[in-house]
């Protein structure tokens, strides 16, 4: 347990006390209290900045279930690091702003910090981890207290939903990347992911590779909300604004992102790496843009953007995948793929926190988030409206934001990509540069609508609850830290280039970067006239062009039914799901016992049956038979006569008395078996139950009471027979299968001799195997106690119904 | 000799016993059965007594002894239960 440990642990140490401040300290806000550890961890990670520079890392670990192979091994490197970073940076921002945007009296706060610090803390073990097991704990604390937060006002019905559709499909994602985990260790026999690189070569050859792969993908996928398992994040936008801001748009949802760069060196080798994190990347890129436009609600354009930017760093990831192809730094291009996922990652939680907390604001001053409602905010909020135009030019990518440098880089991995001729590229290569193109045209659409359609326009007085003023200074700070952050990164880059971007870069491609050495990361504006450049300008022209018409084509989109969406076939699945399994369910669970019965004979004769022939286990060997004699035979048909009246008797009476004669035929059987004992018992033993039968008939219901011989029915038979025919032929296997001698030799001699007596049956039943005996006592005993209880509770019962009446 | 006497008369309790069953199980009413359970008890004490001597063993007699007991029990517990409708009574039923 090392210092770094404790501040992973902080946060959830933390979120023990919050309850206790909340109701201790009524007077002041506990988001005070909260905001100070963030804070506190922030300066702390700085800390790490010097040694993470020059590639360097540190690493501290403590046994967690070490006869497991697990450690809680805490890992700092340069990726880590400015996850870590972001967490809490950003953490301590959304604190601030959701101390002035929850009400104190209103809200319960305790609830909101609780889980708003579990988050915290479950999200630093994820990056922070190097061990798979540690980091799926996290992982999953992640999507729990993501679900808590979405549902925090559980009253109302689309919270709900969105938390129950997030958590089906991060769980879902979740468990996947666990069964991957599992591969990957099976694989290389170790949990820690430095080992697992370590090993990358022959993990590649290995035949469960590419199931570790997919599994590992999907949870990526689904936390990260790529196609088609993007569902999930537009209806958590339910969730109070500063848990959008932070979980959905600058920390959870990246932590998919995280999860790829991480395991990049082991997996990055294999083409099918690159052709599902690129493809579904760009896709995703393109597909959450395009349905960007179409919404209505600011959160809604949010949430599909962030979907549009994370697919935009995920498909840099995959073509930065193709950069360990190359074995040297020297004219390797695509690693400025990797470079570029970087810094987008880092742009993207600023300017994407910066705009989902203007939409707070708005939502706070306004009453609503409707953009067909909202218009001519500007003059009532000009903070505000400077912020969002910072935020929403730097994510459609214009200059001079720091969106237009990492949107430059994006095109050029791109096009890049159009050159390499790796993996089938040179066919279906030149579908990334054309939908990279198209999703940032849509994504200037609609990062144009968010503010103009917001603070431009008409101002609409009657469909606004109340009357629009700027926000407090509290409620500002946090977005304009965010907004002059995303300035300064766009017109001093290479702040960051060394600090934070190489060594991150240089982590998701280890085996490129030597000892002491560095990756060049120097970012500028101005490449010359190049084809990214071309690019921008053309999103810029055709993207404003389409802003001015979009009332002509927005129509478009109600072309598509909204039948067919992925929500839908969502919902339907669910639907189908819960209703075929009830269906499914009530088919063969019916109620009654006689079907049950057939389902554990049927299952019964088949198991045994399959075993019989597939073992071969049927032997029948006559070598080792006694010969049989006269009483034998006779007995025998007595026996079978007395079955046969019991199965076809008209009368139970018949029956019953039928059932004796059996009865008393057995104890015939123990006698000429020489079994004195046993005949003695089965005789009393018979004629008790006899009497109880005798018993049960009498009290059956008059209504009941109908004599009919039993009905016939084909599948009975078939099966009374095969158990019938398979038990006798157990038997007759198991007795020409006789292996050992009987023991029965050590009693005859020892029976006198060590237990004093001479009936060797009671002396086994009180001697040699007494305890036998002694747990046979104990069930007879709780049989009387149990019928006595039946009779004496149920009389109790009707007196007391007696007494009431 | 006596073996083979034995035997015989093994033989001759079995088909008794053959008959008795017929009996028990053609036969029209309860008491008819009943009559026939209880001939087939003592039928088996005569069977187990010619039984042990065969064994040459005095271990059944024990046996003898309870059938002689239970099918008297059982014989009276049917016809009380046929002619009353139960075999203990009790106030509760009352």
């Amino acid at each position: 347990m090392s210092l770094l440990h404790l501040a992973i642990f902080s946060p959830f140490l933390m979120a023990i006390f919050v309850p206790f401040l909340y109701k201790g300290l009524k007077s002041i806000h506990t988001g005070w209290f909260v905001l100070a550890l963030p804070i506190l961890l922030f300066t702390y990670f700085i800390g790490f900045l010097p040694i993470t520079r020059n590639n360097g890392t540190v690493e501290k670990s403590f046994d967690w279930i070490p006869s497991l192979g697990i450690h809680f091994t805490a890992y700092v490197d340069g990726l880590g690091l400015l996850f870590a970073l972001l967490i809490t940076g950003i953490g301590a921002l959304v604190v601030l702003y959701s101390i002035f945007y929850l009400s104190k009296e209103k809200e319960s706060l305790h609830n909101f910090y609780v889980y708003l610090l579990l988050f915290m803390g479950a999200m630093l073990g994820v990056v922070l981890s190097d061990n798979l097991i540690t980091l799926y704990m996290f992982w999953e604390l992640t999507s729990i207290s993501s679900f808590l937060l979405i549902a925090y006002w559980y009253d109302r019905e689309r919270s709900r939903y969105g938390a129950l559709k997030s958590m089906l499909l991060t769980v879902f994602g979740g468990l996947s990347m666990l069964g991957g985990i599992l591969l990957l260790s099976i694989m290389g026999d170790t949990f820690s992911i430095r080992e697992l690189i370590s090993q990358a070569g022959e993990l590649n050859q290995h035949p469960l590779f590419l199931f570790a792969l997919i599994l590992i993908l999907l949870g990526a996928f689904t936390k990260s909300a790529q196609f088609p398992f993007y569902i999930w994040l537009p209806d958590a936008m339910e969730a109070p604004t500063p848990v959008s801001a932070y979980l959905h748009s600058a920390t959870m949802v990246k932590a998919g992102i995280y999860l790829v760069a991480r395991l990049s060196p082991i997996f990055a080798f294999s083409s099918y790496w690159f052709w599902i994190v690129g493809a579904i990347g760009i896709f995703t890129m393109f597909w959450g843009s395009f349905n960007a436009v179409k919404q209505t609600d600011l959160k809604g354009i949010l949430a599909f953007s962030t979907v549009s930017q994370l697919g935009l760093i995920m498909s840099l990831l995959g073509v930065g995948a193709a950069a360990l192809h190359f074995d040297t730094l020297n004219d390797n291009i695509y690693i400025a793929a990797v470079i570029a996922a970087v810094f987008h990652l880092i742009n993207h939680a600023t300017f994407k926190g910066s705009l989902f907390m203007v939409v707070g604001i708005v939502d706070h001053e306004t009453g609503t988030r409707d953009i067909r409602k909202l218009g001519g905010l500007l003059s009532f909020m000009p903070v505000t409206f400077t912020i969002a135009v910072i935020g929403a030019f730097s994510m459609a990518g214009l200059p001079p934001f720091n969106g237009f440098l990492s949107k430059e880089m994006f095109f050029t991995g791109m096009i890049q990509l159009v050159n390499l001729d790796l993996f089938n590229l040179e066919t279906w290569g030149m579908l990334f540069p054309i939908l990279a193109w198209i999703g940032s045209i849509f994504t200037f659409i609609y990062s144009m609508m968010f503010v103009f359609k917001t603070f431009s326009g008409k101002y609409q007085p009657e469909k606004l609850d109340k009357k629009p003023h700027e926000a407090p200074v509290g409620m500002l700070i946090s977005p304009i830290i965010l907004a002059f952050l995303v300035v300064l990164f766009g017109l001093f880059p290479n702040l960051l280039s060394y600090s934070l971007i190489q060594p991150a870069a240089a982590a998701i491609v280890p085996s490129l970067v030597g000892p002491g050495e560095l990756l060049d990361v120097h970012i500028s504006h101005w490449h010359g006239f190049n084809p990214e450049l071309w690019m921008t300008i053309g999103v810029i022209a055709v993207g404003t062009l389409m802003y001015l018409t979009l009332s002509k084509w927005i129509k478009l989109y109600a072309l598509f039914p909204g039948k067919v969406t992925l929500n839908a076939l969502y919902d339907t699945s669910l639907y189908a799901a819960e209703r075929g399994s009830y269906t499914l369910t009530k088919a063969y669970m019916n109620g009654f016992i006689r079907t049950y019965l057939v389902y554990i004979f049927a299952f019964f004769i088949g198991i045994l049956g399959f075993t019989m022939w597939t073992r071969q286990a049927l032997t029948i060997d006559t070598s080792n038979l006694a010969p049989i004699g006269v009483y034998e035979i006779v007995l025998v048909v007595i026996i079978t006569a007395g079955i046969f009246t019991i199965l076809f008797a008209k009368s139970r009476l018949t029956s019953i008395i039928a059932l004796g004669a059996v009865g008393y035929t057995v104890s015939l059987f123990f006698v000429i078996f020489r079994a004195p004992d046993l005949a003695l018992t089965q005789l009393v033993i018979e004629t008790v139950s006899v009497a109880l039968f005798l018993l049960c008939f009498y009290h059956l219901p008059k209504l009941n009471r109908h004599e009919e011989r039993m009905g016939f029915k084909l599948g009975n038979l078939i099966i009374s027979l095969g158990v019938g025919a398979v038990i006798s032929l157990m038997a007759i296997s198991a007795h020409s299968n006789k292996m050992f001698e009987s023991i029965a030799s050590f009693y005859v001699e020892n029976t006198y001799k060590e237990a004093a007596g001479k009936n060797m049956v009671n002396v086994i039943l009180v001697d040699f195997r007494g305890f036998d005996t002694l747990f046979e006592i104990s069930v007879l005993a709780i049989a009387g106690l149990g019928i006595f209880g039946l009779i004496k509770l149920r009389l109790a019962k009707k007196g007391e119904e007696a007494d009431e009446n | 000799m006596l073996v083979i006497a034995m035997q015989v008369s093994l033989v001759l309790i079995t088909i008794a016993m053959l008959g008795f069953i017929y009996r028990l199980i053609k036969g029209p009413t309860v008491p008819d059965r009943i009559v026939a359970l209880d001939a087939i008890g003592i039928n088996l004490v005569a069977m187990i007594a010619v039984l042990s001597m065969l064994f040459r063993t005095y271990v059944f007699l024990d046996v003898i002894l309870l059938l002689g007991i239970l099918s008297f029990i059982g014989t009276t517990a049917f016809s009380k239960f046929l002619e009353k409708g139960e075999i203990i009574e009790n106030d509760r039923n009352h």
